[in-house]
C-alpha cells in the first residue's frame, strides 16, 4: 500500500491541448462532523485533504461536555460516584475506583482487604469490557462486522455477572469511600470463572478472525505511527503508551490496592502503530483472566468496608438499633462524608491508561474541586499529528484504536 | 404547554372533512401503517453512554432486527426514526435541530435515556433538559442507561403509535413545521 | 514520593519556589512563583536526575476569596525515574497571565486551553488560546466559583417547560 505523502501539487509542462492539461488542484475541506458514525462519541473533525491525504486535521471537542466538574462541586461526596461512571463509560468501575482512591487518599482510610480484591476483580472484568468494545467497534469499522456480535456476546455476559453484583450492566456505582458497596452474591465466584471461559473461547474466535486478517494488518501495521518520544511528550499512557515501546504500567510502577500480590504480565509493543495497539488490548484481556481467577484465589472473607462511621455507612442493625448508628447514618446522608481539608491526586490504570483525580477539599461535605485527567485526552491531542500526511482510510483504524471515549475526554 | 406534533392527533371522530378517512383510505392508512412501522430506517444519533446500551441492543442477543429497525442509515435524508442517544448539550443542539430537519417526512424522534429526555442528572450550564426542547420527540425512553429490554419495549410503543397513525398515499398536508413555537 | 526532587529543586531555585510540604497520602507539592514557571519547568524536565519528560496534568483551582484567586496546579511525572511531583502556582484574578509550557512538552496543550476556558488564565506563549469545551459564543468561565451552576446560555431557541423538579446546587439561570 503506497502512501502518498506529497503535499503540493506537482507542476507539469504545459500541454499541447487543454483537454490534455492537469487540472488546477485545490485542497478539500472536509468536515467529519460531530455526528458521525466513526467519530466515536462526538467530536467534530476540520480534514484538510489532498485528494485521499490528509495535509492538516484540527479537531474541535466539546460537544460532549457535560459540567461534571461543576456538578460534582455541588453535590456530596458519595453523590459523585453516579458521575464518575459516565466518564470512562465502558470501563466504569476503574473510574468509581480511582475516585474512591483520591477520596481514601484525603481521609487517610485504609480499606479492608476482601474489598480491595473486589475493587480489583470488578475493574479488570470491566477493562476486558473496555478492551471487547474497542475490537468490536474496529472490527465493524473495518468491516468484519460479525466481529462486533462474537464482542458484544462476550461484554454482555460479563454485564450479566456484574449486574448480579452491582445491580447495573454499565454505570455501576459499585465502590464506596472506604470500601465497596455490596458483597457478591452465593455461587458468585463459580459463574464468573464459567462466564470467564466462553468469553475466552469468544475472544479466541475474534483473534482468529483478526490477527492474521490481510485486510486487518494492511490497514493498522504501519499506520497512525507514534513514535516513542512523542508519545511521551504527548503525555501517552496505557496500551498507547506500551504500544510505542514503553513499558509504564500503574500497576506495576506504583502498585495501589493488592495488585503486588498478583501475578500477572504487561504487554509491551514496538512500532507504536495501530496494530501493535490492538495487540496490546488482546493480550491485556488475556492477562485480566488470570488476574481475575488469581483473586478469587486468594481472596477471604470479611468486611467489605472500612470499619469508620464517619465516611461509612453503619450496617443497618446499628441504624436502627443505636442511637450512634441513627446520628452517624443521618449525617452521611444528610450532610455528606466530612473529607478533611487538603488536595491529593490518586490514580489508577484505567483501560486507556492513567486516570487520575485531583480532588480538593475544604473540610464540608462536598468536593470543593475535582478534576480528572483523563488518559484518552493526550492521545486525541496527538491525532493531527499522527494523521499528517497519511490516507483518509487510516483515520478510522486510528480513530479506533486510540479509545477515545467521549465521557472522559469531554468530562 | 405547547402542542405535539400534527401527526399524533388521530381525532376519534373528524369533524373536519380533511381529516375523515373513508373506509379505503383507512385499509390504506392501515397498510401504510404496517409497512412504515416493520421498517423502520433509524439515525442513531449516538454521543455517550447510551451508545454502548444501542450496540448492545442491536447486537445478537436483544436483536433489534427481528423489530425491522436494524439497518442504521448514516444519512438523516435516508433515515425515518431519529434516535437520540445519549446526552445532548447546548453545543450539540444545533446540529440535533440540522439533523432533525434535514430528515424528510414522516420522521418518528425516540428520546433514548433519561439525558435526551429530560437532561438526566446533568442540571447544569452545558446540557439541554431534555431534546424535547428542541425537536418534537414521540417515544420517551427512560433509564441511565435503559436496560435492552427496556429499548424493546419503546420500539414495540412506538410501532403501536405509528401503526396508530393516519397515513395517506398521497399527503396533500404541509408538514407540521416542527416546534416553532 | 520524591524528596530528593523538592531538595534539588529548592537549592537550583531558592527564590522561585516559596515553600514545599508534604501533602496527605505522601504527595511532595513545590509552591512556585508565577513568574518562574517557565524555568523551574524546563530544569525538571531536563535535568538528568529529575527527568520529568512525560506531559504534565494541569488543572486549576478556584479559591474563590482574597487574593491570589486562583491556583495553577501542574502534577508531573517521570517515566525515567518513576517519581511524581506537584506544583502549585498561585495566580491572581488581576492579573491571571502565565507562560505557557507547551514547547516543552507538546500534550500541555490542551491543559492551558481547558483552563482558559473554564478558568480563565491565560497563557502567553501558546500555539493556540481559544475555547476548548464551550463555544465561541460563551461568555464567561464556567468553573468560576462566581458563575452559577445553572447558567445555561442556549444557542438555538428552546421550548421553554416547567420544571417541577430542580436537582442539588444553587438555583439560577
Amino acid at each position: 500500500m503506497s502512501k502518498d505523502t506529497q503535499t503540493s501539487v506537482p507542476s507539469v509542462p504545459a500541454a499541447a491541448s487543454p483537454l490534455d492539461a492537469p487540472f488546477p488542484a485545490k485542497r478539500l475541506l472536509v468536515n467529519l462532523g460531530p455526528s458521525h458514525p466513526a467519530m466515536h462519541g462526538t467530536v467534530r473533525a476540520v480534514v484538510e485533504l489532498d485528494g485521499e491525504a490528509v495535509h492538516s486535521m484540527k479537531l474541535d471537542i466539546g460537544f460532549l461536555h457535560r459540567g461534571f466538574e461543576k456538578s460534582c462541586e455541588n453535590v456530596t461526596w458519595t453523590q459523585v460516584f453516579p458521575y464518575t461512571d459516565r466518564l470512562n463509560y465502558v470501563s466504569s468501575i476503574m473510574n468509581n475506583v480511582g475516585y474512591a482512591l483520591a477520596v481514601e487518599k484525603l481521609a487517610g482510610l485504609q480499606v479492608p482487604e476482601r474489598a480491595q480484591y473486589l475493587r480489583v476483580v470488578t475493574s479488570e472484568l470491566h477493562r476486558m469490557c473496555d478492551h471487547l468494545t474497542l475490537i468490536s467497534a474496529m472490527g465493524l469499522e473495518l468491516g468484519a462486522m460479525t466481529v462486533l456480535i462474537y464482542g458484544m456476546e462476550a461484554r454482555d455476559l460479563i454485564w450479566d455477572r456484574l449486574t448480579e453484583l452491582c445491580g447495573a450492566r454499565l454505570t455501576s456505582n459499585y465502590a464506596r469511600v472506604g470500601g465497596v458497596s455490596r458483597d457478591v452474591p452465593p455461587g458468585w465466584n463459580e459463574k464468573v470463572l464459567r462466564t470467564l471461559d466462553r468469553a475466552e473461547e469468544l475472544r479466541v474466535e475474534i483473534d482468529r478472525l483478526l490477527t492474521r486478517n490481510r485486510i486487518v494488518i494492511d490497514r493498522t501495521r504501519g499506520t497512525g505511527v507514534m513514535s516513542r518520544e512523542d508519545a511521551i511528550d504527548y503525555g501517552f499512557t496505557g496500551p498507547c503508551l506500551r504500544a510505542s515501546g514503553v513499558p509504564y504500567d500503574v500497576r506495576k510502577a506504583s502498585p495501589y490496592l493488592v495488585y503486588d500480590r498478583l501475578d500477572f504480565d504487561v504487554p509491551v509493543g514496538t512500532n507504536g502503530d495501530n496494530f501493535d495497539r490492538y495487540l496490546m488490548r488482546m493480550e491485556e484481556m488475556k492477562q485480566s483472566d488470570r488476574i481475575v481467577r488469581q483473586c478469587f484465589d486468594q481472596m477471604q472473607p470479611g468486611a467489605i468496608a472500612a470499619d469508620d462511621s464517619r465516611y461509612v455507612l453503619p450496617p443497618k442493625p446499628e441504624v436502627y438499633g443505636s442511637i450512634e448508628g441513627a446520628m452517624a447514618h443521618f449525617k452521611i446522608i444528610m450532610e455528606g462524608i466530612k473529607v478533611p481539608a487538603g488536595e491529593a491526586y490518586a490514580y489508577v490504570e484505567a483501560a486507556n491508561g492513567e486516570l487520575g483525580f485531583y480532588a480538593v477539599s475544604d473540610g464540608s461535605g462536598r468536593p470543593y474541586k475535582l478534576g480528572v485527567r483523563a488518559p484518552g485526552w493526550n492521545m486525541l491531542m496527538a491525532l493531527p499529528q499522527m494523521m499528517e500526511g497519511k490516507l483518509l482510510a487510516d483515520l478510522i483504524p486510528t480513530f479506533d484504536t486510540i479509545n477515545m471515549i467521549g465521557g472522559e475526554v469531554e468530562q | 404547554m405547547s402542542a405535539t406534533s400534527d401527526l399524533d392527533l388521530v381525532p376519534a371522530i373528524a369533524t373536519r372533512r380533511e381529516d375523515a378517512l373513508s373506509g379505503l383510505e383507512k385499509l390504506v392508512s392501515k397498510g401504510l401503517g404496517w409497512a412504515r412501522k416493520y421498517s423502520l430506517f433509524q439515525y442513531p444519533f449516538v454521543t455517550a453512554c447510551c451508545g454502548m446500551e444501542f450496540m448492545a441492543v442491536a447486537a445478537a442477543r436483544y436483536d433489534l432486527d427481528r423489530f425491522g429497525a436494524a439497518l442504521p442509515r448514516f444519512s438523516p435524508r435516508q433515515a425515518d426514526l431519529l434516535m437520540v442517544v445519549g446526552t445532548v448539550n447546548v453545543k450539540q443542539a444545533p446540529i440535533l435541530r440540522r439533523v432533525y430537519d434535514s430528515m424528510a417526512d414522516p420522521k418518528w424522534v425516540v428520546a433514548f435515556g433519561v439525558c435526551a429526555s429530560s437532561g438526566g442528572f446533568y442540571d447544569n450550564y452545558a446540557t439541554v433538559q431534555g431534546i424535547d426542547r428542541i425537536i418534537p420527540v414521540d417515544v420517551y425512553i427512560p433509564g441511565c442507561p435503559p436496560r435492552p429490554e427496556q429499548v424493546l419495549d419503546g420500539i414495540i410503543l412506538l410501532q403501536q403509535k405509528i401503526q396508530d397513525q393516519p397515513h395517506k398515499l398521497i399527503d396533500r398536508q404541509k408538514p407540521a413545521s416542527p416546534a416553532k413555537e | 514520593m520524591s524528596q530528593a526532587a523538592l531538595q534539588r529543586l529548592k537549592e537550583r531555585f531558592p527564590d522561585a519556589v516559596t515553600g514545599t510540604y508534604t501533602g496527605p497520602g505522601g504527595d511532595d507539592v513545590a509552591l512556585v512563583r508565577k513568574e518562574s514557571i517557565e524555568p523551574v519547568c524546563k530544569f525538571l524536565k531536563d535535568d538528568p536526575e529529575l527527568a520529568f519528560d512525560m506531559a504534565p496534568y494541569i488543572t486549576a483551582v478556584d479559591y474563590a476569596g482574597p487574593e491570589p484567586r486562583f491556583d495553577l496546579v501542574y502534577q508531573m511525572y517521570s517515566t525515567k525515574k518513576n517519581h511524581r511531583l506537584r506544583l502549585r502556582v498561585a495566580v491572581p484574578e488581576s492579573d491571571p497571565v502565565v507562560r505557557s509550557v507547551t514547547p516543552l512538552w507538546k500534550g500541555a496543550n490542551w491543559y492551558e486551553r481547558y483552563c482558559w476556558d473554564m478558568y480563565g488564565i491565560r497563557f502567553e506563549g501558546h500555539p493556540d488560546m481559544r475555547r476548548l469545551y464551550m463555544y465561541e459564543e460563551f461568555v464567561g468561565h464556567p468553573l468560576r466559583k462566581d458563575y452559577s451552576l445553572r447558567g445555561r446560555q442556549p444557542l438555538i431557541p428552546e421550548r421553554q417547560v416547567d420544571e417541577p423538579f430542580r436537582g442539588p446546587g444553587p438555583s439560577g439561570g
